[in-house]
């Protein structure tokens, strides 16, 4: 049993503590916008937001995890696809197949957070994603567009 | 304008009447339909439409809504938005009114193949349809335009369709197509049809936006991996991790009381699976379940091993095949002033598709039916009915989104025969199976392991007047499609040095002599995006460069004697020079190299920017690319697949590497199978030059160029010509 505080949302999952929270999200939730691929949090798919930091949520032990720990998932982003790297994504047509995309924006977001106007060598360290399609021009274009998108949204 | 028969059958006509008159009988399936209000995804079925199709392509409801049915698969490629204008370039709609459904492969069986091929290969989305989608576009226009002329009494002659509204030119009446779009159902298709000039395209040769990107923003893509069917349960599996192994024992004893778990099954004796309620339990049992295996033959197999087999080949005339040949080569090197000789290697590279392989099925003894992310719907289908043990039409399956595919997911389907074998032992349940990133990278098909020699005679005035071209390795057909070989040879490991065609090499060799030692190891072989053009590619256009610097000319002016006669690879070639500004100087310490094949139909050059530091590291700076394919569908999707060709072909240069060790892969996840990061991404520019006339593929011919550019340029940076890939086995390291 794990009590989660899952996009706003205070949930109770029946689940063993062993689970990851990939695993939790996907499966005891149907929040399936958060990707398995290597399982190992190398590859960022399965990126989520814990306490504004961007995590792998394939290895972290749903038992680590109470409400003090406030999650974030693709779902939680927005609700309407506003969030302005949403928008530029959108605008970009960044996503090829799309699988890595959920992690993609996860990690750019809270890039953005903490830096709303990132340099090229600041993408280059806090995106450490993988992406077999090859969108990391067009997710380097999105960030910037984005940033900006902040910006006018802010003056 | 030219007229374009139709070739609409009598036939075709009777199923399309056929199909109305029951109300659309055969229903359509798309890949998902919202949630139940559980949060689950119900059963992947639509209901029939409320209006009847104006012929297979076309279907428009009365709010004018298109729907336009896509039978290649999108895995990324961009094909689902590509194809769609097509048929709407033809059909005059509105395109803010399009949306695009999949049809099954059962439907197109049903239909005598209506929507004809379904394989998504070969980078053959486009241009391997756009002839009968654009006609079927035209076909459903003209019903629509004669259904509004029927209903007004005038002549057709008089009425124009644009933007989805027909009007009638003297009177000014107009109508929309959702308006007519029943009447139009009821009519015979016209004998033939007008396809528009190229010239007056508006959508086709259009930076259009895709039609599939918002559900990929927010999560609520389906992909394989994320079906849920009502009374699913998930399994996970583990084969024989030695090539051709089988199965000997497992004890379930020690995990059937562990928490979620159903039930734990052999699957074609081979493998065994582990079903539960939820995957994560499955794999958990999985990993705790005791497995013997029988190895069989292959467990001495190593790289060593595989390396001694394809050496023997550089030099044997034992089990070797012409792919080419021109002249006389052994009396043009016996003759040759200056001879150059140089051996590449080329190891084997795996998929790697971000979403690992998986597929969910229902079986029972009347029917079985499958969902998964598929490059080929009719070969899944094929697929399902044989492990399934049922007449096809007894089955079907329903596409769903790919998380890349690559190659991998088109000419196999060993993960829809797994699931279908244990869903056939657990009837009426449906079982989803997801493979581990290592089961995934465990049981690959890999793109094989070559070397080539190269052995090039050069007269007195530094002329290429020989090339022997000599490639040693393993044959994809041989294993995969031996009924496309010919005499025993597969034409397809000649990529890029055919003496014509799609894969045509492009420089004229008076005298060359392309021949392939055919050595077959036995590690499962597959397409890879860019398939054997990959490292021919690599062999030929880094030689160019080794035969210029040998006779002391610049590698560009060295390419350009020899390829007088291939106008459209001079022409990418000199795009990218002048862009790049070759012969110009570069940046402190940048240095320049060039690539160029014609293959999958188009013509593309490469020219990539890069230094080395005193460290010996590796910095890719920029690439300048250029296609030519011919017609460019949508520019702005074309540079997004340029882009990501150097991604695929500049992690396979950098870090791609299968080694085999005890008749297994030793690498098992991105750890030991890294992909590159977008911090080691180059800046590229893109140049789409469509010279028009052909349609050429996109999706894989940039692959080629990436890595042969890069190494070409570090030879530049460096004097270093490296001729072992990957490099992170030689120097210079990437930064």
């Amino acid at each position: 049993m794990a009590r989660l505080n899952i996009n706003g949302k205070v949930i109770d999952v029946e689940v063993d503590g062993s689970t990851p929270l990939l695993w939790v999200l996907r499966e005891q939730l149907g929040l399936t916008g958060t990707k398995y691929s290597c399982g190992t949090g190398i590859c960022g798919a399965c990126t989520v937001h814990i306490n504004g930091e961007a995590v792998r949520a394939c290895t972290i032990p749903v038992s680590t995890l109470d409400t003090a720990q406030a999650i974030v998932t693709i779902e939680g982003l927005s609700t309407d696809n506003s969030h302005p790297l949403q928008q530029a994504w959108k605008e970009l047509d960044v996503p090829q197949c799309g699988y890595c995309q959920s992690g993609m924006i996860m990690t750019a977001a809270v890039l953005l957070k903490k830096k709303p106007n990132p340099s090229d060598s600041d993408i280059d360290n806090a995106v450490t994603n993988i992406c077999r399609c090859g969108t990391f021009n067009r997710v380097r274009k999105g960030i910037h567009l984005a940033a900006n998108i902040n910006k006018r949204g802010r003056s | 304008m030219k007229k374009e028969p139709i070739n609409i059958s009598r036939r075709d006509f009777l199923i399309q009447s056929s199909t109305l008159g029951a109300g659309l009988s055969l229903g359509l399936y798309l890949p998902l339909t919202g949630c139940d209000n559980k949060g689950e995804q119900g059963a992947a079925q639509i209901s029939a439409p409320d209006v009847p199709e104006v012929n297979a392509w076309v279907v428009i409801k009365p709010d004018d809504t298109v729907i336009i049915r896509i039978a290649r698969s999108e895995m990324g490629q961009g094909t689902l938005t590509g194809l769609a204008q097509m048929v709407a370039e033809e059909l005059e709609c509105d395109w803010s009114k399009v949306t695009t459904e999949y049809p099954t492969p059962g439907q197109n069986l049903a239909r005598d193949k209506v929507w004809r091929s379904f394989s998504t290969g070969g980078s053959q989305g486009i241009r391997g349809s756009h002839l009968y989608v654009r006609k079927a576009g035209a076909v459903a226009r003209h019903m629509l335009v004669q259904a509004a002329a029927e209903q007004w009494d005038v002549p057709i002659g008089e009425c124009q369709a644009a933007n989805s509204v027909i009007t009638h030119t003297p009177s000014g009446r107009s109508t929309t197509y959702g308006k007519v779009a029943v009447a139009a159902a009821e009519l015979f298709p016209p004998e033939l049809v007008e396809l528009k000039d190229p010239k007056d395209w508006r959508l086709i040769g259009k930076p259009i936006k895709r039609l599939d990107t918002d559900d990929k923003l927010n999560g609520k893509q389906i992909f394989g991996t994320d079906l849920k069917l009502p009374d699913m349960l998930n399994a996970a599996i583990k084969a024989c991790p030695v090539f051709g192994g089988k199965l000997k024992s497992f004890d379930d004893s020690k995990v059937k009381k562990m928490p979620g778990v159903r039930k734990v099954v052999e699957v074609d004796g081979y493998a065994v699976a582990v079903v539960a309620d939820t995957w994560w339990q499955a794999k958990t049992a999985l990993d705790a379940l005791p497995i013997s295996w029988d190895e069989g033959a292959n467990a001495n197999v190593s790289t060593a091993s595989i390396e001694q087999m394809l050496d023997a080949g550089l030099t044997s005339s034992d089990k070797v095949f012409v792919g080419n040949e021109q002249g006389n080569v052994k009396n043009a090197l016996r003759g040759a002033v200056k001879k150059i000789e140089a051996t590449y290697r080329y190891p084997f590279q795996h998929h790697a598709t971000m979403e690992p392989m998986n597929a969910t099925a229902r079986w029972t003894k009347d029917k079985c039916e499958v969902w998964c992310p598929t490059q080929n719907g009719e070969a899944a289908l094929e697929a399902t009915a044989k492990a399934a043990g049922l007449p096809i039409t007894k089955c079907d399956v329903y596409k769903l989104h790919l998380g890349g595919g690559f190659g991998r997911r088109g000419a196999f389907h060993d993960f829809v025969e797994q699931a279908v074998a244990i869903a056939k032992q657990m009837p009426g349940t449906p079982i989803k199976l997801l493979w581990t990133r290592e089961e995934d990278m465990a049981h690959g098909h890999y793109h094989p392991f070559t070397k080539c020699k190269l052995v090039g005679g050069l007269d007195k005035k530094g002329n290429l007047t020989g090339l022997h071209v000599r490639i040693s390795g393993q044959s994809i057909l041989a294993s995969v499609r031996p009924q496309w070989m010919k005499n025993g040879v597969d034409m397809i490991t000649f990529q890029g040095f055919h003496a014509e065609g799609d894969h045509a090499i492009s420089y004229s060799v008076p005298n060359l002599l392309v021949d392939h030692a055919m050595r077959n190891p036995p590690v499962p072989p597959g397409f890879w995006r860019g398939v054997n053009i990959n490292q021919n590619a690599i062999y030929m256009e880094c030689f160019i460069d080794e035969l210029a610097h040998a006779t002391g000319k610049d590698p560009l002016a060295f390419r350009r004697q020899l390829m007088a006669e291939h106008p459209k690879s001079l022409a990418v070639l000199n795009a990218v020079a002048k862009k790049a500004g070759w012969g110009k100087p570069a940046a402190k310490g940048v240095h320049r190299g060039l690539a160029v094949v014609k293959t999958f139909g188009s013509h593309v050059a490469a020219c990539a920017e890069v230094s080395v530091n005193s460290k010996g590291k590796l910095k890719i700076h920029r690439i300048v690319a250029a296609t030519d394919p011919g017609h460019a569908v949508n520019p702005q999707q074309i540079e997004a697949q340029v882009e990501g060709s150097f991604v695929f072909g500049l992690s396979a240069l950098l870090y791609g590497e299968c080694t085999v060790k005890g008749g297994a892969v030793e690498q098992s996840n991105f750890h030991d199978y890294p992909s590159m990061l977008i911090k080691e991404m180059p800046k590229v520019d893109v140049i789409v030059m469509p010279s028009g006339g052909f349609w050429g593929g996109i999706g894989e011919p940039t692959i080629a160029v990436a890595a042969p550019a890069v190494l070409n340029a570090i030879f530049a940076a460096t004097g270093k010509r490296i001729r072992e890939l990957p490099l992170k086995t030689s120097q210079p390291q990437l930064v």
